[in-house]
This record gives structure tokens, sequence and C-alpha cells, in this order.
């Protein structure tokens, strides 16, 4: 599914939806709450969830990238995705875990980690539960959703992860970042 | 790509690289006929390489160049500088078609193709005015076989009949008579020195030998068997024409790579019969009886061939050389292993891993003292040795990026019209397999500008009072756990009033700056910077040098200029021997942990009696600017009561980074950080203390950098912007 993640992220919505129909079976998302909302990602492009722990903060880097983690040797970044969405930095809590996700097309950073409210559950949604995404309303770019999913009376935003966590579009804002907050630095100083 | 076609692949460029390599030599020595069978070889293994992995393109491209070495080989066509070059543009090519392979195409480009052919159409040129061309070489063949024993073409053959052969029923005269069957007898000599006087001859006794000028395609066994019959009855020499004693070094050169002894290899190639050799031996064996109270060693085979006139000593020679080409080569395969850089990398890897996990349970037993502190002390010590032991494996040598230059100084030299040496010193140091990788363009590019801006034409320097060959020369050897390579040329030198002129015209510089020598040549290092009057196709695009710099700066390496004006210019490039594992400062700010690296740190000491509104401090009279690391930083946690200073120092300059905290030093395995952090400046890399919490490892210059362009605007030097007084 990986791979079909992949390709769902290079085609337009209407079409990608086509081809996850044409499969007529159901796809799995683990669903997490983010500031009172439910999301869910599709459970291939989840490596595992670890419990919050130290991060690493990075000087210089926009705000949503909370730093970077130890996972068993390696160092992976941490990205507040609350604050991606232009909300608040999420507040750590209990249950505050970090999901890390393996995007196969981010080829000099294939593994992120998300860092939400707390994780719910794997569920399975059926292609034809799933909605297309509202062109407004949502309060996230349009691109960041995959679609919305039924489940049980209630919309899931299944996230395109490949969207939000696009390497490129990071390192973009990191530069910016840096630039502003050397400027900021300087008036501190 | 299956593990067949990769070997192959592999195999292939290596052995496009010796064919390079021994063009290159036979170019330099036209006569080296050992060296054309090298080249010859490797030819020919690609060609039946790539016919086991049906790799058309490249075995038949291969047939024509091979048919061509063959022709090269047996002195058919005449070495040239103009087919020297057409056979290196065809390794060339033959590289790329191997490259087309790697990439899996059935087929190469068109354009690759057409290359091909018309490769081709020209290798079949020197085919076809072979017959011209062949005449040519034969008659020179024969002219180089003069000289050595015997003067003429001829075999000469000595023989001394004993006494008794006669009373053995034995005719001497027979065997001459039957000889002739063999070939002409030119010249015949008697000598009768055995014979002697009146009164004591015995009629029935044969005093006499024989010298023969014998002119004969036999074989040297076809002659001895002539004498079989009277083997025990006579001594016999027989040399063979000197024509044939460069065949034979011909024929030792080309035999298989097996280890064989001193005689066998004679006896192959037909200058020593079985029985001479049987005979040496059996000599040679009763020698030490002769001489065991001298202690003297066994005399060597080969002499007591020369010594008994069996063999010329050149043959003997020939083989001796080609006896320790093979058992160097036998012994450098038996203690090569080939494993899969992959591999390498993962143990390295595996091996940080170890490092960071034994520092985690050094700082554990701290805790606990006596003998646990004592056994994690000694399993440090242990991973130490594996860790230097690993970055060991990844070594390389450098001397093959060298030789690579050999060929682009060849082509340069040629393309510019000079005549430029190439010296190569200290090969065989090594340096991290990653560094030797990344290392390529920036030599590249020293060796192509010294080439093209540092030498002088001949004419120039032999006005100058310089030999009219330049030389450019590459040298690398370990420094204080530094490697430092330096490319040197004996050109002109940087013109420093031409790069004063340049620098104001692009407004690196003010007009009022007073400049030192060093500083000004420097400034070749500043981006858009080219003196160049001429903008070549090899360099002068003013992309250079700061190309250079930057390339070496990644690898955290440094590179200096030195120039003599008139004596010419040298770079010299200093890189750490490793990228995977550097030895650390650790200091902490707020919660925060940092590693300096430690190469870059003098000094460290308290912050004091300085007013918060200036970044500077008096060090022992000298101003030194710093760095609030809180602030660069933006960390916000409560400054610390005693704040400390580092006093770091990189290409000739210090700065200062005020810190919380001292932690030691600490032995850092860099992580590099990923794809979204290539923007961020300052910071290095990572890496994982002990406690499993990532630390930063800062990059001290550019950090400076920031602090100072942030303050000027400008990238000049930070602490001359520091000090200035007109700034605030």
């Amino acid at each position: 599914m990986s791979e079909l993640a992949t390709r769902t992220d290079k085609l337009p919505v209407p079409q990608a939806r086509g081809a996850v129909s044409a499969r007529e079976s159901p796809l799995q998302y683990l669903t997490f709450s983010l500031g009172g909302e439910m999301f869910g990602v599709g459970i291939l492009n989840v490596k595992e969830i670890i419990e919050y722990g130290t991060v690493t903060e990075i000087p210089m880097m926009p705000r949503f990238i909370r730093g970077v983690i130890n996972l068993r040797g390696s160092v992976v970044p941490v990205v507040d995705l609350s604050c991606r969405f232009g909300n608040e930095l999420t507040r750590i809590g209990r249950r505050s875990c970090i999901v890390i996700v393996e995007l196969p097309e981010n080829e000099d950073q294939p593994v992120i980690g998300v860092v939400v409210d707390s994780v719910s559950e794997v569920l399975e949604i059926q292609p034809s539960d799933i909605e297309p995404p509202p062109s407004f309303g949502a309060r996230i770019r349009a691109d960041f959703i995959l679609g919305m999913g039924k489940v049980g009376g209630r919309f899931v935003i299944l996230l395109n992860v490949g969207k939000v966590l696009a390497a490129d579009e990071i390192a973009l804002l990191a530069g910016m970042g840096n630039g502003q907050l050397a400027e900021a630095t300087h008036a501190g100083a | 790509m299956d593990e067949l076609t990769s070997a192959f692949i592999e195999e292939s460029r290596e052995q496009l690289a010796d064919m390079e390599a021994g063009l290159l030599d036979l170019e330099r020595q036209p006569g080296d006929v050992s060296n054309l069978g090298a080249i010859f070889r490797a030819a020919h293994t690609i060609k039946g390489a790539s016919g086991v992995v049906e790799c058309e393109y490249v075995e038949n491209f291969t047939h024509q160049v091979e048919s061509v070495l063959d022709r090269l080989r047996d002195g058919r066509l005449g070495v040239s500088q103009a087919l020297v070059t057409l056979l290196l543009r065809c390794v060339d090519h033959m590289n790329k078609l191997v490259q087309a392979f790697a990439e899996g195409l059935p087929t190469p480009a068109e354009a690759l193709l057409a290359a091909g052919k018309e490769l081709t159409a020209q290798l079949l040129g020197y085919d076809q005015d072979l017959s011209a061309r062949g005449a040519d070489a034969e008659t020179r063949a024969v002219e180089k076989s003069g000289g050595g024993l015997v003067a003429t073409d001829y075999w000469h053959i000595s023989v001394r009949f004993n006494p008794g052969v006669l009373k053995n029923g034995m005719d001497p005269l027979s065997f001459l008579r039957y000889l002739v069957t063999l070939g002409d007898i030119t010249g015949i000599e008697t000598l009768d020195d055995a014979m002697p006087a009146g009164e004591e001859m015995d009629a029935e006794c044969c005093y006499l030998g024989f010298e023969i000028r014998f002119q004969s395609r036999a074989t040297k066994s076809e002659i001895e068997a002539v004498f079989a019959f009277v083997q025990d009855d006579c001594s016999l020499r027989i040399l063979p024409p000197d024509s044939l004693v460069a065949e034979f070094v011909e024929l030792i050169n080309s035999l298989p790579e097996d280890s064989m002894r001193l005689g066998e290899i004679l006896v192959r190639i037909g200058a020593l019969t079985q029985a001479e050799l049987d005979a040496s031996l059996a000599q040679q064996a009763e020698a030490p009886c002769a001489a065991a109270d001298q202690s003297s060693a066994l005399p060597r085979i080969g002499e007591v061939l020369v010594e008994q006139g069996l063999v010329q000593p050149e043959v003997v020679d020939a083989a001796v050389e080609r006896q320790a080409q093979v058992s160097q080569k036998k012994a450098a395969e038996s203690r090569m292993l080939r494993v899969h850089a992959d591999k390498l990398d993962s143990l390295i890897a595996m091996v940080g891993e170890l490092v960071i996990a034994g520092a985690s349970a050094q700082l554990l037993a701290r805790g606990h003292g006596g003998e646990m502190l004592e056994a994690t002390s000694i399993l440090a010590r242990l991973v130490e040795n594996i860790r230097d032991s690993a970055l060991q494996l990844r070594m390389v040598q450098i001397g093959e990026t060298f030789s690579r230059f050999h060929r682009v100084v060849r082509d340069v030299s040629k393309e510019l019209g000079k005549d430029i040496e190439l010296v190569v010193r200290g090969g065989d140091t090594e340096l991290d397999k990653s560094l030797v990788e990344k290392l390529g363009d920036p030599l590249m590019h020293l060796v192509r500008n010294g080439l093209d801006h540092g030498i002088e034409p001949a004419d120039v320097r032999r006005a100058r009072g310089k030999p009219a060959r330049g030389t450019l020369s590459l040298d690398a050897r370990h420094d204080s756990g530094n490697v430092v390579i330096q490319v040197r040329d004996d050109g002109g030198g940087l013109n420093r009033e031409r790069i004063r002129a340049k620098a104001l015209e692009r407004g690196l510089i003010q007009p009022a700056q007073t400049l030192t020598d060093q500083e000004i040549v420097n400034l070749i290092f500043e981006a858009g910077f080219s003196t160049a009057h001429s903008v070549s196709n090899l360099s002068g695009r003013g992309v250079g040098m700061d190309v250079v710099k930057r390339n070496i700066q990644a690898l955290r390496g440094t590179v200096e200029v030195a120039s003599e004006e008139g004596e010419g210019c040298t770079f010299t490039i200093r890189l750490p021997l490793t990228l995977a594992i550097i030895d650390g400062f650790l200091v902490e700010v707020g919660r925060a942990s940092y590693v300096i690296p430690l190469e870059a740190v003098v000094e460290c000491m308290e912050l004091r009696d300085v007013s918060a509104r200036r970044d500077y401090l008096n060090l022992r009279g000298e101003v030194l600017p710093f760095i609030r690391l809180r602030h660069v930083f933006g960390i916000e946690e409560p400054v610390s009561a005693r704040e400390s200073v580092v006093v770091i120092q990189f290409a000739g300059q210090r700065a200062g980074l005020v810190v919380d905290r001292l932690m030691g030093e600490f032995q850092t395995v860099i992580k590099p950080l990923g794809g979204i952090f290539r923007r961020l400046k300052g910071i290095a890399g990572s890496t994982i203390l002990g406690s499993g919490e990532v630390a930063l490892i800062l990059d001290v210059q550019s950090l400076v950098h920031i602090c100072s362009e942030k303050q000027n605007g400008s990238p000049q030097d930070a602490a001359r912007a520091y000090c200035a007084p007109q700034l605030s």
C-alpha cells in the first residue's frame, strides 16, 4: 500500500480515489486525535508509535519542527502537526505520542515523526465511505487531505502524509525560518 | 542486476583502468613489450567476460580494439602517438558502453553508437594499412635484435666429444651430417686444443671439438635430439640466435600467471631443454657439497645455467622478473578480500552504536564505582580499538585517485600545447573511502587550474630560465590526524597585483584596505573571482576556487594556497581521516547539549568582566569577539551563574562561544541530519549522547560567518568587523 500511497499522491484526487475503489478492498487507517479532531493516516505509512520522549530542539528552525529524537540510533526529525496546520503548538500531555511515518518518496528524509495528542485505533474504511475533501471549511490546505472517511456518523480527516510531510517543502520553510529567526535574534541581541 | 552482471561491470572497469594506465605507460616507453601484453590481456578479458554476460555491443567493439592491440603486440604495427590517443579514446568509449550496460540498456544510445562507429572506422584503418606498416615493423624488429652474445641470427652449437666416443662405436661426423638435415651449417670451426703431442695420441680417441654456426628453424630440443646418442660422451652447448632471445623474453611475459619454477619457465618457452635442466639441477645439488664448509647457499639455478652457457642472461633475467611479478600478484590477491561497501558501512554504523552504548554504560558505571567502573573502562578501551580498526577497513589508498590524473595531464597538456610532467608522491597514503570519492572533483579543478593558468608555455618558461618541461606534482601524507594533499605547479605563481585589481573591480575589497600578501592570495577563494585573461573550456569561468573551497569544507577540511611569484604555487588541502567519528567537546546551554569539534577548540575560560552590551573580551591583550549561543539559538532558560567561553580557532581566525557549562571531551559518532535540515546553517550534524539524547554538532565556521554577516551585512572577516570602532 505504501506504493499505492505513492501513486495516489501523484495523481489528482478523483482519479486516485478511482484507483482505490477499483481495488474494492477496505483500507486500514491509523486514527489519532489532535486538538479534539480525528485524523487518519494510511496504516502502511506508519512505521511505529512511540511515547513522547526527549525531543532535542533544533535552533533556527520554524516552530512546527519540534526537533529530533533518537530512534534506536538514528536521528529522526519530529514535526508538530497542529502547528503545521497553522494552529498552536501541541501541548504535551500524558497520552501524547510520536507517530513515526515512513515516506519512501521523500528520498533524503524517508522517516519523520509527528506529534499527536493521542492515538485511537486502526480502522478499516471502505473506499465507498470516503468522501472527497471539501474545497474549504476544513481549515487545512486542501492538498493535505486525501479524503473524509465516514466512521460511525463522524468524519475522520484522512491525511495525505506525502504532502503534509513533503521534505522539499519543509526544507524550504526551514530555510526561510532560518533567516527570520536570525533577524529576530539580532534584534534581541 | 544479478551477481554475474555486477561482477562483470566491476571487473571491466578495473580492466579498463589498467588499460588506460598501460596505454599511458606505452606512450612513455613505446618499446615495453610486457606492458603491451598486459593491455592486450585486459582487452581480452573484457571481451571474454562481455561474451559471458551476453553484452554484444561491448564484445563487438572490444574485439576491434583487441585485434589492433594484437597487431601491436606482434610488432606488426608500430606504436605511435596517434594510435595511443585513438586507443585511449576507445577505452573511454568502452567505459561508456559498460556504463550503458550497467544501466540495463539493451543497446547504447544513438550518439554512443555513432561514436563507436567512428572509432571502429579508425581502428579498421590501422588494420588495413597493415601491409605497409607491417613490413616497416618487421624491419625494425630485425634491427632491434643486434647486440648480445651472438651477433648473427644463427644458432651457435658448441660440442666437445669425449675421448671415448669412438671406442663406444660412435662417429662424430655422422652427427654433424645428420644435423644438416635440420638446417644449414653456415660455418664450422674444428677445435684441436685437446690434441696431445704425437706420441701420446691414441688413434682410437677423439680429441676434437666443433663450434658450429647453424641456421635452422628447428627448436632447441630438436637440435639437442640430434646428439641424443652421444649425450653421455660429449658436452654440448646450444645457444639460440639472438633474435630468439627477444622472442623468449616475450614468451616469458605472455605465459599464464602460474607460479612456476625458473627452470620450468625456461623449458616451457624452449630456451632450455629438459635434459639441460636436469643436468644443471644435478650440478646445483652437488655444488653445496663442495662449498659446504664455506657455508654458502645453494647457487641459484639461473646462475648455474648462465655460467654453463646454456641460456643467455637476458632470458634468465626476464624469467626471474616474471616469476617475481607472478608471486607478487599472487601474494597481493591472496591478501585481499572483496567486501561489498554497504556491508562495511553497516559495520561502521554498528560500531558507532557500540561507541554510544559503551558511553552510556560508562555513565551508569560511574554511579556504581569500583569493579563495575573497571569493567566498563576495559570495555571502553576495546570498543575504541574496534572503532579504530573498523574505520581502518574503509581506508583506501589515494594512489588510485591520483593515477587518474596522468590521463588528465596528458590530454590537457596536449590540448594546451604545453609539455607537462605529473609527479605523484605518497600514493599509498590512506584515507576514508567516502572522502576519496568526494575529493575527485576539487582535485580535478586544482590540477586543471595548475595546468591551464599555472604552468607557462614552453617558450615563456625558457625565457624565464626554467626547464621547458613543466612539472605538476600531487603529494599526499599524514599529518597529526589529518591527511594533507598538495597540488603544486612550478609555473608563474599568483600575480598579487592582478588579484588585487580584480578584487577591487569586483568589489570584494575596498581601495583603502591594506591586506597582507596572504590575504590577497586568499581572495581567489571568494565567489566569482577569476583572473584568467581568457575564458578557456578548462577553467576561467569564475566558478573555480570558491567551489573547491566549499567542497573541501563540506568534507570538514580546509584548503590553503601559497604562492611564490615566478616559482609556482601550492594548494594544500587538509582533511580529517574519517567522516564518521570525530572527537568532540561537549558543552551545555540551558538544557541543550552541543558538541564542538575538538580540533577547533583552543582553550576554555570563565566569562567575566564583560559589559552586557559588547560581545568581545580581552584575551591576554587580544580582542576576542564572542558569540552567545543562548542568543543565537534563542534559548529562553535563565542564564547560569557562571558562564564559560570556549575559544575556537579555524582558518587562522579566533572567536569565543559563550556556553553555560563545559562537559568535557566526547567521542562523537556523526549522525547527519536529514534532508529537511539541509538549509540549516551553523549546525554540522547531530550525535547521540550516552544518555540517549540527541546533541547537535556545531559548525563553528558557519556560525561565526552567520553572526558577522548579520552584524555587517558583508562577508568580511568577523574579527575585524567586531573590533572596528565605528560599529556599535
